[in-house]
């Protein structure tokens, strides 16, 4: 025990002394979740919009000025000619049009059917596509208070409702991603390379020649990564909490050991990648490449798994950050408990388990 | 337990694939004196080392190491030994103070008499201004010193130093070689390989190793008598020009 907490004391001093890998340690998740959170979302804002009202009657000013009251929507100018959409779009001066035709009034007035016509730029499509939904929820949503004041009370109205996520926020969707990136690449390099690093420097046959066991050199290794990882999912949940208006609906205290089995999880990855390798160069490689790059394309972050070929969808379950990412989604976003993600967290302490066994075996106690 | 030698090895060889670097070496190191292991780059001197340490499984033969066999008890080895190599080996990025309680901790020392011996450490080297400072700003010298004396923090009946003083001024080397005296009188045994014959003088017992076998194994002045030879540079040419791999 002694000698235990003489390592771990040596592993805290190596870390703490390093001004850089601090930073990166801590600079790295708040940069990460930042950047995501504000900047790589789905959301939809300030769609430059073109109005082409050839009818210019009260029922479509009415209609604008509910357009222009929409803080998605910027109306860019207003002209009669259709042509000068495409001008518009080639410039990339609007995204979307919205043509009123010159019988609109009439129409709705007489026949309470009309049609106005959406043009986007497709460019883009998926902007394209959430600009189209917003606006044209904004249109029924204008239909029923029409129908409301007119009295006719036997409209049916289509309604989508956008479960967990109503506002089709791109943010609580990135933050169980980017925890599950940010801790995977910290977790996994960082006791990677301390490893790498004892042996490139030699002092791994000095710990070899002690009677330090290779079990304790693991444990020792992994405590202050542990208690430096936590720190960091405590700030990325406060600064979604806080930053991001991303509030945790479900138990904090579930989510934090999740957590902590995950980065466990990850530091067990790290120690088998430091064992099989021999310089830190080639530990950091390993990671980044090995760990990084099919974290972001494989766990269902970015891209969703259910689309991908079955090869794929198959070796997508033996990445940690996957089930992680599942776990995270279920807690912050859905709210849900223990129940709903036994088997997640049941997957994670198998891959756990293994990785730390067959470090352990790997773990060479004589040099050759 | 024959206490009388605290190594003792019969045959002993390694082989890496078709390339043999130790050849059946057979010889006995008595208690608390300082052994030298003398041998030109490549004679296998590291290698013999490790497979006394328990660092390295022998291919064939036997060893015996405080009287503990070098197959079946590596760890109770290595609680009796201390080593110390020619790569560097305390953490550059730790002051003087925490290496010694680094490695003072994990042999186990209790923490009075880390204490303590931290104390008598830092007098003995003259460290006392030196003590918050990170190793990495010693002069090379100082911290083989200090490597030396952490290696023996905890009273190993052996200490095993592996060209502990190669790079270092002749000076230094003369200071770090008081040190391995004072070793010596607290009746540490000193195995020490090295390829400076000033200090194959200072030895008890010299081994002279080329191509892996033990070509000569005396006390300095007996070798010189037998090879009629003045110094034990000529007699370190005359063995090793006969060598065949390069050095």
């Amino acid at each position: 025990m002694k000698r235990l907490l003489a390592f771990i004391k040596k592993e805290f001093a190596h870390v703490l002394r390093d001004k850089k890998t601090l930073l990166i340690l801590f600079g790295m998740p708040v940069v990460q979740v930042l950047l995501f959170g504000f900047v790589l979302t789905h959301e939809v804002k300030n769609v430059k919009t073109l109005i082409i009202d050839q009818s210019q009657d009260a029922t479509s000013a009415k209609l604008i000025s509910k357009i222009k009251a929409n803080p998605y929507f910027k109306i860019e100018a207003s002209t009669l000619n259709v042509r000068r959409v495409e001008q518009y779009f080639k410039k990339g001066n609007a995204k979307l049009a919205m043509v009123f035709p010159a019988n609109f009034g009439r129409e709705h007035a007489g026949l309470h059917r009309t049609k106005i016509q959406l043009i986007a730029d497709a460019s883009d499509p998926n902007y394209a596509t959430t600009a189209e939904n917003y606006l044209t929820a904004i249109v029924q949503d204008f239909n029923s208070e029409i129908n409301w004041e007119a009295d006719i009370r036997y409209t049916i109205q289509p309604e989508m409702r956008m479960l967990y996520n109503p506002e089709l926020k791109g943010a609580p969707n990135f933050v169980p991603g980017v925890m599950a990136l940010v801790l995977m690449i910290i977790c996994v390099m960082m006791t990677a390379i301390s490893i790498a690093k004892e042996k490139e420097t030699g002092t791994m046959e000095i710990l070899l020649l002690s009677p330090i066991k290779p079990f304790w050199i693991i444990v020792s290794k992994i405590i202050p990564h542990l208690v430096l990882s936590v720190i960091d999912v405590i700030s990325i949940l406060l600064l979604s909490v806080f930053v991001l208006d991303i509030p945790i609906k479900g138990s904090v205290l579930l989510l934090m050991a999740e957590s902590t089995l995950f980065v466990v999880n990850c530091l067990s990855l790290g120690i088998f990648i430091s064992v099989e390798t021999s310089s830190q160069q080639a530990a950091m490689l390993i990671s980044l490449m090995g760990m990084l790059l099919p974290t972001i394309l494989l766990s269902g972050f970015m891209f969703p798994i259910e689309n991908m070929p079955e090869v794929l969808q198959w070796g997508s379950n033996l990445l940690p950050a996957k089930w992680f990412y599942t776990i995270v989604k279920a807690i912050v976003i859905k709210g849900l408990g223990f129940p709903a993600i036994w088997k997640e967290t049941l997957i994670l302490l198998a891959i756990t388990a293994s990785l730390l066994g067959i470090s352990l075996k790997r773990f060479k106690i004589r040099l050759e | 337990m024959t206490e009388e030698h605290v190594i003792k090895t019969d045959k002993l060889t390694k082989r890496f694939g078709d390339f043999t670097a130790i050849h059946a070496i057979t010889f006995k190191v008595n208690k608390g004196e300082i052994f030298g292991f003398l041998g030109a780059n490549g004679a296998g001197k590291t290698t013999a080392v490790r497979m006394l340490c328990g660092l390295s499984r022998p291919t064939s033969g036997n060893a015996e190491v405080v009287g503990c066999d070098v197959y079946k008890q590596p760890e109770e080895i290595k609680k009796n030994i201390g080593y110390m190599s020619q790569k560097f080996s305390l953490y550059e990025d730790l002051t003087v103070l925490e290496n010694i309680r680094f490695f003072g901790g994990i042999y186990g020392l209790c923490s009075a008499r880390i204490k303590s011996k931290t104390n008598e450490l830092i007098e003995q080297l003259g460290l006392q201004n030196e003590v918050k400072k990170l190793v990495a700003s010693l002069p090379l010298g100082w911290k083989q010193k200090l490597a030396f004396s952490v290696a023996i923090i905890h009273n190993p009946k052996i200490v095993f130093l592996d060209e502990p003083t190669s790079g270092v001024d002749p000076l230094m080397r003369r200071q770090f070689w008081e040190l391995i005296y004072e070793a010596a009188n607290d009746e540490i045994t000193v195995f020490v390989t090295t390829h400076y014959m000033d200090e194959a003088e200072y030895c008890d017992r010299l081994s002279i190793m080329v191509d892996g076998r033990i070509e000569a194994l005396d006390t300095p002045r007996n070798l010189k008598e037998r090879f009629g030879v003045t110094t034990l540079d000529e007699l370190f040419y005359q063995l090793a020009r006969e060598a065949k791999r390069g050095g």
